[in-house]
């Protein structure tokens, strides 16, 4: 656009890394003064560790950060709000103890005569910020019991009342509803016209087309384009986001498919997803996909019973799955490998054998006493089967690299000879070889007659694994798309496209 | 309903400040401090009525009220600290050893070193906390044994007497202004104090905050650590005042002076309504769960209850204010809930 001023914000080849895992191989992003930029890209592209750089909560390993034409260096996120940026999280970081008024000006209230808080100049601005945002919220009420819209908007005024000359959003509107949302952007643009830079981190398209004036897309933790999004359309855009070879990684077992053995009907759990209906049958991979917070773990934890559900049914092999018991879930023939395998997976202070054979326990114990022999004995042949990669069975897991880790966890559940096997990110964390070693267990797996469930918010492990991928979008079932017909624009645009929640 | 204004509370000030005042867990929690020193006053008058009785219900909770109005700032940054009886007693002990070693020291003095014998111990806590990222329950506890293993290393069994320490000095235990003792005074002083900071300064609500959620606090770019150690260290400087004021009042020091009460503290605290995981309650809650408990000890053998009934009574009361919280919290989330749907 040419209304825009000045260059606010630049980086340049910033690189991040968490010890062997590069989350940030070559970021950068230019925005200028007056502007609304837009960066998109698939999850883990980099987006969200590129905002946490810029808000001082992670620091660089290389590359240039420009601020004004200036080099910074925030060593915390205080030195990046006192420089004039403000950053609004995905999630929003609210005291849930404390008033919206204070949550508002937390760290930098208004003081009156002797630093004492000036409690009713706070209140009076803090009407005037929710006015000028059309907001009906009680300042004085607390912060606890609100939606996430409504502290979403907490966030928003927060934002505007630090008066940054640098604002960035990160999803904000996933929360949103249409409404709460043309607000949003109404305050948008008159910041933009105030000359404030704008960066606004989104899903959905047809927002980044209505609101922003530039456009950067990262994938894989890289810088891929910057272009002004009149001369840009969203199909080049996807195609710069997925833009890359689904490649030989994903060696598929050919597997015959037989009957249903997961059928699920009418799942419903308000507020979270929405008439959901699908079913696995024995033999076949079917992927969940989506973007993050569609609902995709949720269904997967409720089909297991983790999690409660208001309305609909699931069935094993014909037989129902009573809701809210993940022991009869697991009796009837279910296994869970969840998506933080080492909060929720993993014992990992403990053996390879002990954490195999966690789940059976109760078969081992001869009066009611479990021997280490026992459990060396029942884990021994599927962690072979797995090819762990361990010096003994009496090793400790958490020393363990993250793909070993996800072989034991899964180890763990094929001791419980499941029919089913739900895999909530079957890869996350792991580096690239070991990636191939657990794609390959699944696809045998299956290739056996086990039915599986993946959760995956990998596009290429999707389209690479899954016989028919189930695209979920905001809690509903959007698209069922077979392997043959399966790219990654017709799941993008499955799992993007608001309007076709119908 | 306007479309776009605020819709502004509306309650005037005074009626918010009275109904604040009418549900809030310290009027509670004072009108049971109430009935209790009723009841004993109706089976025996001169609980309350006597010269004795009325400065005893004053008096004897002012130690305890201290290490209350400490526990309770730490406690709403979501950490506890355990190492406060034993502070006591190395104050305490300190106090004694002073007036023995220096006859000529000036009182004032005196408390000042106790005050900052006691920082620097909670300062100790606070840097081991705030850097160390260990539990406070973890580190506070094993600061209870060392310090007061130090207390007794030096003291041994030796017994600091009322005869060691200047009258002027244990006149601070007994008298009395306006026939209010002096030294709930200095506790009730210290109480508003705190209790103003805690309310009108942004360090004091940054505290609420840090309890609250210490994710975010960290996220609006609150100095999280520094005002977790002042919390501990202020923390500490209390315990070490009280440690001086156990001196005064009992005239007696020796090195297991005060075992148990850093358990007593909590205990005033939660009774008082500061939440156990922090971000919510006051300093003057804590206060009066102090008085309650202390006059509650008082007032039991009066009414007849035996001494085995006498713990387990302060007992259910911890277990009840936790449990009456518990469902006040859903209460209150339930109907904020239902003030957001309105909106």
């Amino acid at each position: 656009m040419n209304t825009s001023g000045p260059v606010a914000l630049q980086l340049l080849q910033v690189r991040k890394s968490f010890g062997p895992v590069v989350a940030l191989r070559s970021g950068s992003l230019t925005v200028n003064s007056g502007s609304i930029h837009a960066l998109v890209g698939e999850n883990g592209a980099g987006k969200s560790t590129l905002v946490k750089i810029i808000a001082g909560l992670y620091q660089r390993d290389a590359g240039e950060f420009l601020l004004h034409g200036e080099s910074v260096d925030f060593s915390s996120t205080a030195a990046s709000k006192d420089a004039g940026i403000a950053v609004i999280y995905q999630e929003p970081t609210l005291f849930p103890d404390l008033s919206v008024t204070e949550n508002l000006f937390m760290g930098r209230q208004p003081l009156g005569a002797g630093r004492r808080i000036d409690r009713k100049a706070m209140h009076a601005e803090a009407l005037s910020l929710f006015q000028r945002l059309g907001v009906n919220l009680d300042p004085r009420r607390l912060a606890e019991g609100l939606s996430i819209a409504d502290q979403q908007i907490i966030e928003i005024a927060k934002a505007i009342s630090l008066d940054a000359s640098v604002l960035i959003m990160d999803e904000p509107t996933a929360a949103l509803s249409g409404v709460e949302v043309d607000r949003l952007f109404a305050v948008a643009r008159s910041l933009r016209d105030e000359g404030r830079a704008l960066v606004f981190i989104s899903h959905r398209f047809e927002e980044v087309f209505a609101l922003c004036d530039m456009v950067t897309v990262m994938r894989d933790g890289e810088y891929i384009s910057t272009d002004p999004i009149a001369e840009t359309t969203s199909a080049q855009i996807v195609a710069k986001m997925v833009g890359r070879e689904v490649g030989e990684l994903f060696p598929k077992t050919p597997a015959t498919i037989g009957e249903p053995v997961l059928q699920v009907s009418g799942l419903e759990r308000g507020g979270v997803f929405h008439d959901v209906s699908f079913e696995v049958r024995s033999g076949e991979i079917v992927a969940l996909a989506g973007l993050v917070g569609a609902g995709r773990s949720e269904i997967a934890r409720a089909v297991f019973g983790v999690d409660p559900y208001d309305a609909g049914t699931v069935m094993i092999g014909g037989r129902k799955v009573p809701a809210r018991n993940p022991r009869a879930a697991i009796r009837l023939g279910m296994g869970f490998v969840p998506e933080d395998r080492r909060q929720q997976g993993l014992v990992v202070d403990a053996s390879v054998a002990h954490n195999v054979a966690s789940v059976i326990r109760g078969k081992l114990a001869t009066l009611g006493i479990v021997t280490r022999t026992a459990e060396n004995k029942a884990s021994g042949p599927w962690s072979a089967r797995l090819e762990v990669k361990t010096n003994a069975l009496s090793m400790n897991a958490a020393t363990m690299s993250g793909g070993n880790q996800q072989k034991v966890v899964i180890a763990k559940w094929l001791a419980t000879h499941p029919k089913l096997l739900i895999i909530d990110e079957p890869t996350r964390g792991i580096d690239v070889g070991t990636k191939a070693e657990v794609h390959r267990l699944i696809s045998e797996l299956a290739g056996q007659g086990m039915a599986i469930l993946m959760i995956s918010s990998e596009l290429p492990e999707v389209l690479g694994m899954a016989d028919r991928v189930l695209v979920v979008n905001e809690g509903r079932i959007t698209a069922d798309i077979d392997r043959a017909d399966a790219t990654p624009e017709s799941v993008m645009t499955a799992a993007t496209n608001a309007g076709a929640t119908a | 309903m306007t479309e776009t204004l605020v819709a502004p509370s509306r309650k005037s000030s005074a009626q918010r400040f009275a109904s604040t005042l009418l549900t809030s867990r310290e009027s509670a929690i004072a009108l049971v401090l109430i009935l209790v020193v009723a009841f004993a006053t109706i089976k025996q008058d001169k609980f309350l009525v006597s010269n004795d009785g009325w400065r005893d219900l004053l008096l004897a909770p002012s130690i305890l009220l201290l290490l209350a109005v400490g526990q309770a700032v730490v406690i709403i940054t979501r950490n506890v600290d355990l190492s406060v009886g034993s502070i006591l007693a190395l104050t305490a002990y300190l106090t004694g050893r002073l007036f023995v070693d220096q006859p000529n020291i000036p009182v004032v003095v005196v408390i000042l070193i106790g005050i900052l014998v006691g920082a620097a111990l909670g300062l100790v806590n606070g840097l081991l906390v705030a850097l160390g990222k260990v539990p406070a329950l973890v580190i506070t506890l094993g600061t209870l044994y060392v310090y007061r293993g130090v207390v007794l290393e030096w003291a041994g069994s030796n017994r600091i007497n009322a005869s060691d320490m200047p009258d002027g000095f244990l006149s601070l235990g007994t008298k009395s202004f306006l026939s209010i003792p002096l030294l709930t005074i200095l506790a009730v002083v210290v109480l508003i104090a705190v209790g103003y900071y805690l309310r009108t300064a942004r360090g004091g609500r940054e505290l609420y905050a840090i309890g609250s959620d210490p994710d975010a606090a960290h996220l609006y770019g609150l100095k999280v650590k520094r005002r977790v150690i002042g919390a501990f260290v202020l923390c500490g400087a209390l315990a070490g005042l009280a440690g001086v004021v156990f001196a005064a009042r009992y005239g007696s020091v020796s090195s297991n002076a005060g075992t148990g009460i850093e358990l007593q503290a909590v205990g005033a605290a939660v009774i008082g309504g500061v939440a156990i995981f922090g971000g919510s309650g006051t300093v003057w809650g804590a206060a009066i769960g102090a008085w309650l408990l202390i006059t509650i000890n008082r007032a039991l053998p009066i009414i007849g209850v035996q001494d085995f009934w006498q713990q387990a009574v302060v007992g259910v009361l911890i277990i009840g204010a936790i449990v009456l919280d518990r469902l006040l919290a859903v209460r209150r989330s339930r109907k904020l809930i239902e003030a957001r749907d309105e909106a």
